[in-house]
């Protein structure tokens, strides 16, 4: 059967302009997800140990959870550059379009006039490799539009831009 | 930016204006009720009270048939009594009452609130001063209760619910009369309209007969109201309906449980274990029962009119376009008899005890028979989707016209599967995902909203007006790739009613992502729902030929008003500047700079023209297309 993506004919996006984020985000979401799969991983094998390890049932069960956790853990940090490239947003003219994920592919249209504000989130690895998140927030709380790995000096520019056209197009609520 | 006090500006001369003639809408300064430090310290009154009353039952019993009473020392009231300090003891609580009856007369003194053409400001607090503005043009609904002592004492509490957490303007206590013509008058200077029909005057029969009147009166007065349309709902049906909801077979499975616990164990004294579960089961029922006695849905000039509650009243009235999605639900058990039930999303999450109230609030019909379901969606849908296909300058039947498509089309559709009432539904392969719903499971544009027709056993149609969607999103993981299917969802502020959709056929669902988003866009800019009266208004002018009157009469000052930073720019002024958030000011959402485009937009005299040659919220034509400026 053939694997038929979300794609952007379909979406009525052709010839949209997709503005990818800083191939350094790669690096951000590489160290979490190291850092994460490995505490886990930690977590597991400990438990397994303090279970006499593959000597009895509920430590073989542990020892095959950290194996899972290590392995996904592993192919999520193998697919990072991938997932990284795959996210894109698109200033239309009346709305922002976000694209994000591989496996679990969204696209998501949020219409200027709805935002309701803009934040910029800064952490401790965004700051060392100078880049920025950006966060749209409309009335509906499951909107949860986030733009990772923009350089800050960008972010700030679209920020001011965003907000400038929510100004404009603003209607009620 | 910093919150400058200052002293208050000017209240604007009303002059001609139907404001002026209004007793509490004039922009004054006024007070609550004299009588609400009773009503809002009456339960500790009660409570005191009761206390000492326990007390004293020893001593009067003793007093009436003496050598009777039980000789117990640890009494205090005995202990006074036996001491000979009653003199003290009394001037002791002379002293507290008339301190505490002081403090309760300065809270009551220092609480204030007034209306203007554009806000409504509450200030209050002896010590700490709270002083809160909430514009007209974003109220999410006005909510007058009336709880059982208050109603006797002839008062009601008056709720303006704005978009935000616990963003509520309470003003409690008011005159019960008040109350009413107080809300009449602020939904019509929130609308923009500025003529008000003249209210028939009811006159007094006395205060006693005005009292036991209003008691014994029905929750909604017909008269009163001017409804055109009034939906009610059958208290059999009601009782019916609670019966047979899913709390009932939780109920009935969990007394099963315990007979077959008890039979197999043979302990029986888990049974008191439950008692207190039982009664706190009954008083469920019994709340919930004798909230919704009474319940009517009626269709008034300034939105809908929810009311309910037989011994405590409670009605609210939503302006038109408040409602931000809608659903018409079917819960297993009620599908032998054909009932349904409306639920809505509010952009309103009321803190301050009301939560309760806000549950019964997102309900619009608690149960109906189809045909209470089409009146009621020909009651809400007018406001919502009709504004958006017929224009905002639309008359009501030009607004029920335009609404009449997404009523029928639900109307159909509530049982309906496959291809009938025009819906996409989801392919074969769906039935992966949806086993039983698949050939019900679809989607519809009708003008100005979108419909999701769900369900095949729990049967529910949602209803989005495309003005009122945040944004929209479409999802497709490995499994729906492997099916070639996704799933799409409409956001909307946050309620009972999701509107999500699952397993359509993947290019139908980006149809619908693609459809949804350019429709919302167009949508929104023709919406004027936030001032819904106001082209009416300027119509009415333009014909008269005569000199237009400030809609916002506060316009000159209208630029410092809630958020002091009006005149900032736009980057300051914009929604990240409202970000904020100050907890004294109700205005989370707020858009400062549109106060004077507003006013601007009110001033100029109207064309008796089309309707988008002044769109006062969304002036498209006048800004640059984004992509050409960048």
């Amino acid at each position: 059967m053939p694997l038929e993506r979300l794609d952007e004919p379909g979406l009525g996006l052709t010839g949209t302009t997709w503005t990818r984020v800083s191939p350094k985000l790669v690096w951000t979401e590489l160290v979490t997800t190291v850092v994460v799969g490995l505490v886990i991983t930690a977590g597991c094998v400990l438990f397994a140990v303090l279970n006499d390890g593959t000597g009895s049932t509920a430590g073989l069960v542990w020892v095959l959870v950290s194996v899972v956790v290590a392995v996904s853990a592993i192919v999520t940090a193998v697919l990072t550059p991938r997932r990284v490239r795959a996210i894109g947003y698109a200033l239309r003219d009346d709305d922002l379009v976000l694209r994000r994920g591989l496996m679990w592919q969204r696209f998501t249209a949020v219409p200027y006039g709805r935002m309701q504000l803009v934040d910029v989130n800064r952490g401790p690895l965004d700051r060392v490799l100078g880049l920025s998140e950006l966060k749209f927030v409309t009335a509906a709380a499951s909107t949860n539009v986030r733009i990772p790995g923009i350089v800050a000096a960008d972010a700030d520019v679209l920020r001011d831009r965003l907000v400038e056209l929510a100004e404009s197009r603003r209607a009620g609520l | 930016m910093t919150f400058r006090p200052g002293p208050p500006p000017p209240a604007p001369p009303t002059k001609g204006d139907a404001a002026a003639a209004a007793p509490l809408t004039d922009g004054e300064w006024h007070r609550l009720h004299p009588l609400t430090p009773l009503l809002k310290g009456g339960i500790v009154l009660i409570v005191v009270l009761g206390y000492v009353l326990n007390n004293l039952r020893d001593q009067l019993v003793e007093f009436f048939i003496p050598g009777t009473g039980p000789q117990d020392s640890g009494d205090p009231v005995r202990y006074v009594w036996e001491h000979g300090v009653v003199g003290w003891v009394v001037l002791g609580v002379v002293v507290l009452l008339v301190v505490l009856t002081g403090l309760f007369w300065l809270s009551w003194r220092m609480h204030e609130f007034r209306v203007t053409g554009e806000i409504v400001e509450v200030r209050s607090g002896v010590l700490f001063r709270t002083n809160r503005r909430a514009r007209l043009d974003r109220i999410q609904g006005i909510n007058i209760s009336r709880p059982l002592v208050a109603r006797v004492l002839g008062t009601a509490k008056l709720e303006i619910a704005q978009a935000g957490n616990d963003a509520n303007v309470q003003l409690a206590y008011l005159g019960a009369r008040a109350a009413d013509d107080l809300r009449q008058r602020i939904l019509v200077l929130a609308s923009g309209a500025k003529d008000d029909d003249p209210r028939a005057v009811r006159r007094s029969d006395g205060v006693l007969q005005d009292r036991v009147d209003e008691l014994f009166s029905p929750e909604l007065d017909p008269a009163a109201v001017h409804a055109t349309r009034i939906v009610k709902v059958h208290p059999g049906r009601l009782i019916a309906s609670m019966l047979l909801s899913g709390t009932t077979v939780f109920i009935l499975l969990a007394i099963a449980a315990m007979v077959v616990s008890v039979a197999l164990t043979g302990e029986s004294g888990i049974l008191f274990g439950l008692f207190p579960a039982v009664i706190g089961a009954g008083g469920y029922y019994v709340r919930k029962f004798s909230r919704s006695l009474q319940y009517t849905i009626a269709d008034t000039r300034d939105g809908i009119r929810i009311g309910f509650g037989l011994v405590s009243t409670s009605n609210e009235t939503l302006p038109p376009g408040r409602i931000h999605a809608v659903s018409v639900a079917q819960p297993l058990l009620w599908r032998p008899f054909g009932w349904w039930d409306v639920r809505i999303n509010r952009a309103t999450n009321a803190g301050n005890g009301a939560s309760s109230n806000q549950q019964v609030s997102s309900i619009v019909l608690p149960v109906g028979r189809a045909a209470d379901v089409r009146e009621v969606l020909d009651i809400i849908l007018p406001g919502l989707v009709g504004s958006a296909v017929a224009g905002p300058d639309a008359s009501r039947e030009e607004l029920r016209e335009g609404s009449s498509e997404a009523v029928d089309v639900v109307d159909d559709s509530l049982t309906t599967t496959g291809d009938r009432g025009g819906f996409v539904h989801s392919p074969g392969r769906g039935a992966w995902l949806r086993p039983l719903s698949f050939r019900r499971n679809g989607y519809r544009f009708v003008q100005g909203a979108v419909l999701l027709r769900l369900g095949a056993v729990w049967r529910s149609l949602v209803i989005v007006p495309l003005p009122r969607v945040q944004s929209v999103r479409v999802e497709q993981g490995p499994v729906e790739r492997w099916l070639r299917v996704a799933s799409v969802h409409v956001h909307t502020v946050s309620g009972p009613v999701s509107a999500r959709i699952g397993a359509l056929d993947a290019q139908d669902a980006q149809r619908l992502w693609s459809g949804t988003a350019r429709r919302a866009v167009e949508a929104a800019a023709a919406d004027t729902s936030h001032r819904w009266r106001e082209r009416e208004a300027r119509d009415a002018a333009a014909t008269q030929a005569a000199v237009p009157q400030p809609v916002g009469s506060t316009a000159p000052w209208a630029p410092a008003g809630p958020l002091g930073d009006g005149t900032g720019g736009p980057a300051q002024a914009g929604p990240s500047g409202d970000a904020t958030g100050r907890p004294t000011q109700a205005d989370p959402l707020g858009d400062a700079t549109r106060g004077p485009a507003q006013a601007d937009a009110g001033t100029r005299a109207a064309p008796p023209g089309r309707w988008p040659d002044v769109p006062p919220t969304a002036p498209w034509s006048d800004v640059p297309p984004p992509g050409a400026a960048r």
